[in-house]
């Protein structure tokens, strides 16, 4: 006698699955979690490299740059160029991450279109690639974290908080890479990537304070999304933490919404068409 | 061999724009980031030679930017070609040969890093960052050292399969080289263990001759050596880049 075997229903749970419309979002972003570490596994060398670059930066900024600064707003170089760069390789990290990855996901291997052929629908895309990119971004940043302590960078027990907030770093960016990787035409759009990213890398306070800047410049400075995850972390890694990280959580918490929310809508146009 | 570099001319009078901001703009950005940001928090010492530190590392950043353009211009461009584009199966399919292809192709890596270092030297002075008209000599010397570098990665790119590796040579060689080869401190605040390691690569040269020549502290056999050097590296490359585009490309 045969039987059916017993399917798994999709079962109509979660609040998102009850407001989007049916067939943009199936309830499985986890698939193409597993899938990204089905990749990865052939290409682990990729994945430990990834560790290694803002280490040899912060060897070389804090310890050898450190020689020729002795202190920076009170303290040590490389405790104060640390954060920094822990900050910005959580940055680096979403948006390559993100942007190529995505772009070329999109044109040119197409897995997405073939994804869509099955229940899965663009938001489930959205949701299973910035889980990927968070959980990739998060092992980097404890990494990161564990050598800041281990050379005795990290100096309050807010620092237990800094992962968390690489998260949401790493979420906001992400977030705001992938939105704009849809809107990217070629390659040679990455170089506007580049544009944005590395500015931001150089200039937000990652290197040396902010009083080094003219008035004027440091207030647009204050506006960038880096100098803000820079601010938090510093503050967490040295214990001078005040009611001013709340301002920069928020800041972070819209970036990171206002990026789900468009990168979701035109991913949806591009794929479901 | 100038029919190669003739077609990379005419390939990039048309596509100038994507690249004019990683060849012109970056440099210019780490100038201002690090020489005039950080260096306002570097007091002028004995390990800047007394001068500001932006007068110190602007020398140097000539010799690492030439060196990070020719990784980019060695490594993807010259993989696309052998692999995505295969121009240079087109090219060895007319009286052109492989030898020739590889030529054209240095010549063409050098004529761009004298774009660079000179778009690079120009900033510089318009930043105040150039004390000597000596700090001129950074240009050849960039050059050199690029094209030192550039033919040894050259030739690894014919031998190569996939794009991936270059991500490796990336980050533990061309990263590294920048960061502890003596461009933004004196490479005697490293460990005296590493200093071994920095001697091999050819960026540790380059900086010792542009900034020696830029502070006027250059002796003649000293200057000879790394010269020495940095030519052997070039021909290294090159006799290795024949014999790879050779096994690549005859057909």
């Amino acid at each position: 006698m045969t039987r059916t075997l017993d399917r798994e229903a999709p079962e109509s749970r979660g609040l998102l699955l009850r407001i989007v419309p049916p067939g943009l979002y199936a309830g499985r972003p986890h698939v193409i979690v597993e899938r990204a570490h089905l990749v990865y596994r052939r290409a682990w060398t990729a994945f430990v490299a990834g560790f290694f670059e803002p280490l040899f930066f912060l060897l070389s900024l804090g310890f050898g740059f450190g020689q020729l600064v002795s202190e920076v707003n009170g303290l040590p170089y490389p405790a104060f160029v640390a954060p920094g760069l822990l900050a910005a390789s959580a940055m680096n990290g979403a948006i390559f991450d993100t942007t190529y990855n995505l772009f070329l996901k999109v044109k040119y291997s197409k897995v997405y279109e073939a994804m869509l052929n099955t229940p899965m629908g663009p938001i489930d895309i959205a949701v299973g690639e910035a889980t990927w990119a968070l959980l990739r971004g998060g092992l980097y940043s404890a990494g990161f974290l564990v050598v800041m302590f281990g050379f005795g960078l990290v100096t309050s027990a807010w620092a237990l908080l800094a992962l968390p907030v690489c998260l949401l770093i790493a979420l906001a960016f992400a977030a705001v890479g992938m939105a704009g990787a849809t809107f990217m035409r070629s390659w040679q759009d990455f170089d506007l990537v580049q544009l944005v990213v590395l500015p931001l890398f150089l200039f937000s306070t990652t290197f040396y304070p902010l009083s080094v800047y003219p008035s004027w410049l440091q207030a647009v400075v204050q506006w960038t999304p880096l100098y803000h995850s820079i601010e938090l972390l510093r503050a967490l890694t040295t214990g001078s933490v005040g009611w001013g990280a709340l301002a920069h959580v928020v800041y972070l918490v819209v970036m990171a919404a206002a990026g789900v929310l468009v990168a979701s809508r035109r991913l949806g146009k591009l794929l479901v068409s | 061999m100038l029919a190669v570099l003739e077609y990379q001319w005419t390939w990039y009078r048309r596509n100038w724009r994507s690249t004019s901001v990683t060849t012109f703009v970056n440099p210019l950005l780490f100038l201002l980031a690090m020489g005039m940001g950080f260096g306002s928090q570097v007091a002028a010492g004995p390990a800047t030679g007394g001068e500001r530190y932006v007068v110190f590392l602007a020398p140097a950043l000539v010799v690492t930017t030439a060196v990070q353009t020719a990784m980019f211009e060695s490594s993807f461009a010259v993989f696309s070609q052998f692999k995505w584009q295969r121009t240079f199966h087109g090219m060895v399919s007319t009286p052109v040969t492989p030898a020739q292809v590889l030529y054209g192709q240095l010549l063409w890596v050098a004529l761009k890093l004298t774009f660079g270092c000179t778009a690079f030297l120009l900033v510089a002075a318009v930043l105040g960052a150039l004390r000597s008209p000596w700090a001129v000599v950074a240009l050849p010397v960039g050059v050199l050292t690029g094209m030192a570098f550039s033919s040894l990665v050259v030739a690894y790119t014919a031998t190569v399969e996939k794009p991936d590796s270059f991500n490796g040579l990336y980050r533990f060689l061309v990263i590294p080289m920048t960061l502890f080869t003596g461009a933004f401190f004196p490479l005697s605040q490293l460990p005296g263990w590493l200093h071994p390691l920095a001697w091999v690569t050819p960026v540790w040269h380059g900086i010792e001759l542009a900034r020696g020549a830029a502070y006027g502290t250059l002796h003649p056999l000293p200057a000879l050596g790394h010269l020495a050097y940095l030519f052997a590296l070039v021909a290294v490359g090159v006799l290795l880049g024949r014999r790879f585009f050779d096994r690549r490309l005859a057909v």
